[in-house]
């Protein structure tokens, strides 16, 4: 299969491909992974007249630790999350999440901010960043602008980016100690998107109580969910088997899956239940020191 | 048309080439190296894959204007000074394929996994090819010719 043509383009610097971008409105598509990008174009579901390739650009390969935050580049492929010590020791529910995202060797191209910049409510991360408050940064032609991910995803495919806008940057709060979190998805076979997926983030006080509850939902709605019904539910209460039964059937209450070819809505909507309360469990005994 | 210089199997190639070309059909049409296979041509299968600046990559989903300036090397690589590789040397004693076609694919990723010439388990083994399909062997015999490869290396053999 062959895309269609297209220009080509490959800056050297981020302010050159922000320009390229103001010059070019939305003929042109940025390039990064190209492991979503490339199959869609191989399948003509999208042919975008220019590309913008941003691989060429130096420095944005970064996993870093600045002032209780993580930052993770542009260009941090998926296997260099999925390798790195500082993103296993400081949020670990990140190689959770990147170690079930296609197969190894996709993951040695794509990219962690591509798989949110994509805008696919089936990719993985999105649900990760909506249960870890993480935000990200888009770089356009006045300056930076950092966009919680709770808004970042409007609609269907669609991100919060403009068309002159470049996401450079994922920032993530590192969670606090007595914090744990853990992201289940149920895939048919390695490298399908998810029938559906849950990820869970909590922080726990001296006595057990959770004082802090994220959880994210893939692939059960036009867009990545944030569960907050099940997160308020959660939030100050003591986590036995009785808060982790509601906090798990509000989550799939709170999922909008329809029907396709890996099962109904009512399957996946028990399975968001299911996942839920499975990943509350993880999450509680690895903030308890537990693996 | 793009010119990019790509470093195959140590040797510089320059072309002029469309941006849409896929780095597989440079690599086959273009070099004439057709030991890299195109399978599914959507990036699941892994008859493709290369290693690309050491990394296994599936070269259907890579352009070719991508891998300019860097290092790629194919399944015709591996064999130096008339030798095989471990991988393939383990590929021949374990009986590692019936058909053939995922064999260059499952070749290139265990080269990339194996460089370390650790001591992987069957299950670390699995999880490596997790993304080359093969539809003969069942991955028995493929796992057991990682395991020669891995212990090959370590005995110093590569």
């Amino acid at each position: 299969m062959i895309p269609r043509s297209f220009e080509y383009s490959a800056p050297g610097t981020l302010n050159e491909a922000v320009s390229l971008l103001q010059k070019l409105g939305p003929d042109a598509k940025i390039l990064s992974g190209g492991q979503s990008l490339i199959p869609m174009m191989k399948l003509r579901l999208a042919s975008p007249p220019h590309i913008v390739d941003i691989n060429r650009i130096p420095g944005l390969d970064y996993i870093t630790e600045t002032s209780g935050v993580l930052r993770i580049g542009a260009l941090v492929r998926e296997s260099d999350l999925e390798h790195s010590d500082l993103i296993r020791s400081r949020c670990p529910i990140l190689i959770d999440t990147t170690s079930v995202i296609a197969d190894p060797l996709v993951r040695n191209q794509a990219t962690v901010c591509g798989n949110l910049a994509h805008g696919d409510p089936a990719n993985d991360h999105p649900a990760t960043m909506l249960a870890l408050g993480a935000s990200v940064i888009a770089l356009g032609p006045n300056g930076e602008r950092e966009i919680p991910i709770e808004s970042f995803f409007p609609g269907l495919f669609t991100t919060a980016l403009e068309p002159d806008e470049i996401l450079t940057e994922i920032r993530i709060p590192i969670p606090p100690a007595s914090s744990g979190g853990a992201y289940l998805k149920m895939e048919r076979k390695v490298g399908d998107y998810a029938t559906a997926g849950v990820a869970v983030q909590i922080t726990l006080d001296g006595s057990g109580a959770c004082v802090n509850a994220g959880i994210g939902l893939t692939n059960v709605g036009f867009t990545p969910l944030k569960a907050r019904k099940a997160e308020a539910f959660l939030t100050g209460r003591a986590l036995d088997q009785a808060a982790i039964k509601q906090a798990s059937e509000l989550a799939a209450g709170e999922s909008q899956p329809v029907e396709d070819i890996r099962g109904s809505a009512d399957y996946k909507r028990d399975l968001v239940r299911v996942l839920t309360a499975r990943a509350l469990n993880l999450a509680i005994t690895r903030a308890k020191g537990g693996a | 048309m793009a010119t990019i210089d790509v470093n195959v199997n140590g040797a510089n190639h320059a072309a002029d080439v469309e941006p849409r070309l896929l780095l597989v059909h440079f690599i086959r049409e273009v070099l004439g190296l057709t030991g890299t296979h195109i399978g599914c041509d959507t990036s699941h299968c892994g008859a493709c894959t290369v290693v690309m600046d050491g990394r296994a990559v599936k070269s259907c989903t890579v352009f070719a204007v991508q891998a300019d300036g860097r290092e790629v090397l194919t399944v015709e690589g591996l064999e130096q000074d008339g030798k095989l590789h471990p991988i393939q040397e383990g590929f021949f004693q374990e009986h590692g394929l019936q058909c053939g076609y995922c064999t260059p694919g499952m070749l290139m990723t265990g080269f990339a996994f194996l460089k370390s010439g650790d001591d992987p388990t069957e299950d670390e083994i699995r999880h490596a090819i997790s993304g080359n399909l093969c539809r003969c062997t069942g991955y028995v015999n493929i796992v057991k010719a990682y395991q020669y490869a891995a212990q090959k290396m370590r005995e110093g053999g590569a």
